[in-house]
């Protein structure tokens, strides 16, 4: 058994080292003008060396470990457990979301403004991740270049605010509009695609979006971005301490309490809350109807739903679109909250960020997706103390997630429409 | 009500289909038979507008519809069932027939949001019809289950049952009794008849089970690598030497 593994484990740590070197031993050194190359201190060198001697280790003795792991006690004693039947799931389901929406609701009072204004980024990564979820977990269109949309809501509001002056609430449904009129135009030259090619030619798309937004100097501000973009209002009453615009009254003020910093900031994070609430709600909602069962039956099967008469074009169009409208969304509030844009806000990585969300969460589940949200923007967060390796730390836990539940954190098991018997 | 005139199909080299016609009427069960491999399920492909015919002329209630797209043919009323059977494996039964439904159900988003007494009307009119359906084919208890996981048997009877509730006018069923024992085919042989006597559905079937195609066929095509062979009532079929010679095997 060992010998077997013997020549698996030294590949393992020659890989190791092959690997870690370069990365860890080496480091660039600014010398004047000119960079230089550096070995790093002996400790690192060391500590690559034992890294490698453990790799072997455990893939050599890796059967016996396995097996002894095996034996532990269960982690999880309800993993054998019955699923309990769907009308009790469901109302579950739907007391625990009210639940955390309640909570959500009345937390802000009491953390501080840091927490408050990471959560309204949380709320707009479960917009985000609800509405790629409708084309990638629904539909099974898998999206590269969602990002692109959230960049057309957050620039609608952005261009429309600096060159017509126009507010936030006008600008929410005109910059969700664009974005589904912008999935609809993608929607057409990609309806033939599937699996591999539809990814490469929505992740074209994304950097289409992110290039022109970037050379686009005139319009765009280009690499500079575009700043000022005004707060939300509350019926004409501003957050900031002086009123910025005519007509308009400041909070504190018709409220006769003090100024405070943290109103703004709460604001903001309840508009996000009840967007992301709207949305869930709606996307809930069209999961139960015709166009959702739609989109279900051509991701399990295109032949056989064209063979019932379903239009192939009409049934992604409006995948693609619904979930364009809800990225809308949250680019105008995102672009809201941040107060400036740049095109480095919409990059690649966003996309995939968004992704990771859905598939972590459970493709098509909405409690996953918001747990997952929640998860994949707080732990680099509370992985702060590993400076560095923060994306490290980020990247193993996903791949360990991959590993032990590939099906995600909620799988989704959908509610199944019942037919009740009339006796 | 289903006239097809010279109807060929060519891949690349391969001209899979050469010249066959055939026409179904109202009211009528017509066999289209061949040994493996003869064309018939690409006549199938061609029917029901997976592919684009290379030739010919097929005209379904006096209107041309070759090249058509397939949702649109389907929508005509000609629906079609698969060699392989095509269920929505992780949807349940009765939502397999739901689907089948989505052109009767109002697509008006607005009032699917906000559920509308019209809106549900329809919903509940399209469970209804699934209802009678999945009774109709012996499935009601199995109602909410999840489709992939039904006997081979009831799938076929399922997926059968998804054509009916679209309300078709032709029913074109790819081998029905593939894989099925000598009960259920019996079964499967009653059900068609029914289709054909109680709805009044023409139906065209392609299968290699004779006893079958013997019993219930008003007439019978033969097709033998991808040309037409003989056409004519069972019997007349049975008694055609050049039909015994490629198919039934020379005895």
């Amino acid at each position: 058994m060992i010998a077997h593994n013997f020549k698996h484990a030294l590949f393992c740590a020659v890989v190791t080292m092959v690997v870690a070197y370069p990365i860890l031993g080496l480091n660039l050194v600014a010398r004047g003008t000119r960079v230089g190359l550096e070995g790093a201190d002996t400790t690192t060198l060391v500590a690559i060396f034992v890294a490698a001697v453990v790799v072997f280790a455990f893939q050599l003795y890796r059967d016996t470990l396995m097996a002894a792991l095996g034996k532990l006690p269960k982690l999880n004693p309800l993993a054998h457990r019955e699923p309990m039947p769907q009308a009790k799931r469901v109302k579950m389901e739907s007391w625990i979301l009210t639940g955390i929406i309640v909570l959500a609701l009345f937390w802000p009072f009491f953390v501080s403004r840091g927490s408050v204004d990471l959560a309204t980024l949380v709320l707009i990564y479960v917009m985000l991740a609800l509405g790629l979820n409708v084309v990638v977990g629904l539909a099974g269109l898998l999206d590269l270049g969602y990002v692109a949309f959230y960049a057309v809501g957050a620039y609608t509001f952005a261009l429309l605010s600096q060159y017509m002056g126009i507010s936030f609430w006008m600008a929410l449904p005109l910059g969700a509009l664009l974005a589904a009129l912008f999935g609809l135009v993608l929607g057409f030259p990609v309806l033939r695609l599937r699996g591999d090619y539809l990814a490469i030619v929505t992740l074209g798309f994304g950097e289409i979006i992110r290039i022109l937004l970037n050379n686009w100097t005139a319009v765009t501000g280009g690499p500079n971005g575009i700043g000022g973009i005004p707060e939300p209002t509350l019926f004409g009453m501003e957050f900031g301490r002086r009123v910025k615009e005519e007509g308009n009254t400041s909070f504190h003020e018709t409220f006769g309490i003090a100024y405070s910093g943290e109103h703004k900031v709460i604001f903001l994070y309840l508009i996000a809350l009840v967007l992301a609430v709207i949305t869930a709600l709606v996307i809930r909602r069209l999961m139960r109807m015709p166009v959702g069962r739609a989109w279900e039956a051509l991701r399990e099967d295109e032949i056989a739903a064209r063979s019932l008469g379903l239009s192939r074009t009409a049934v992604k169009l409006s995948a693609f679109t619904i979930g364009a409208f809800f990225a809308g969304f949250a680019g105008t509030v995102f672009a809201s909250k941040q107060g400036f844009i740049s095109p480095e806000s919409f990059v690649f990585l966003e996309s995939a960020i968004i992704l990771a969300i859905v598939v972590l969460g459970g493709m098509g589940s909405q409690l996953g997706v918001v747990l997952a949200a929640i998860a994949v923007t707080i732990l680099p967060e509370l992985a702060r103390e590993f400076s560095d390796y923060r994306m490290l730390v980020f990247g193993a836990a996903m791949v360990l997630m991959m590993v032990w539940r590939p099906q995600g954190l909620m799988p989704m098991r959908r509610a199944h429409i019942e037919l009740k018997r009339q006796e | 009500m289903l006239d097809v005139q010279n109807l060929s199909m060519r891949f690349g080299g391969l001209l899979a289909v050469d010249q066959v016609s055939l026409d179904v009427q109202e009211h009528e069960i017509v066999s289209v038979i061949g040994p493996n491999g003869a064309g018939k399920t690409t006549v199938f492909n061609c029917l029901s507008g997976f592919y684009t015919p290379t030739g010919g002329k097929i005209v379904f209630e006096g209107q041309e519809v070759q090249g058509k797209p397939d949702y649109k043919i389907s929508r005509l009323g000609m629906v079609r069932t698969f060699q392989h059977v095509r269920l929505f494996n992780q949807m349940s039964v009765v939502e397999n027939l739901l689907v089948a439904q989505h052109r009767h159900l109002n697509t008006n988003l607005l009032s699917g949001l906000i559920k509308t007494p019209n809106y549900r009307e329809r919903e509940q009119k399209s469970l209804d019809r699934a209802a009678y359906w999945l009774d109709r084919v012996g499935l009601l208890d199995l109602a909410n289950r999840d489709a992939g996981n039904l006997a081979y048997g009831q799938q076929r009877r399922l997926e059968i049952a998804r054509c009916m509730v679209t309300e078709p006018k032709l029913l074109m069923l790819d081998e029905p009794a593939a894989g099925l024992n000598p009960a259920e085919t019996k079964n499967l042989n009653q059900l068609i008849v029914s289709l054909k006597e109680d709805y009044h559905v023409s139906v065209l079937l392609i299968e290699h089970d004779m006893s079958l195609v013997m019993d219930i066929s008003d007439r019978i095509t033969v097709i033998n690598q991808g040309r037409p062979l003989a056409s004519g009532t069972p019997s007349e079929v049975r008694e055609n030497d050049d039909v015994i010679k490629a198919y039934l095997g020379e005895a």
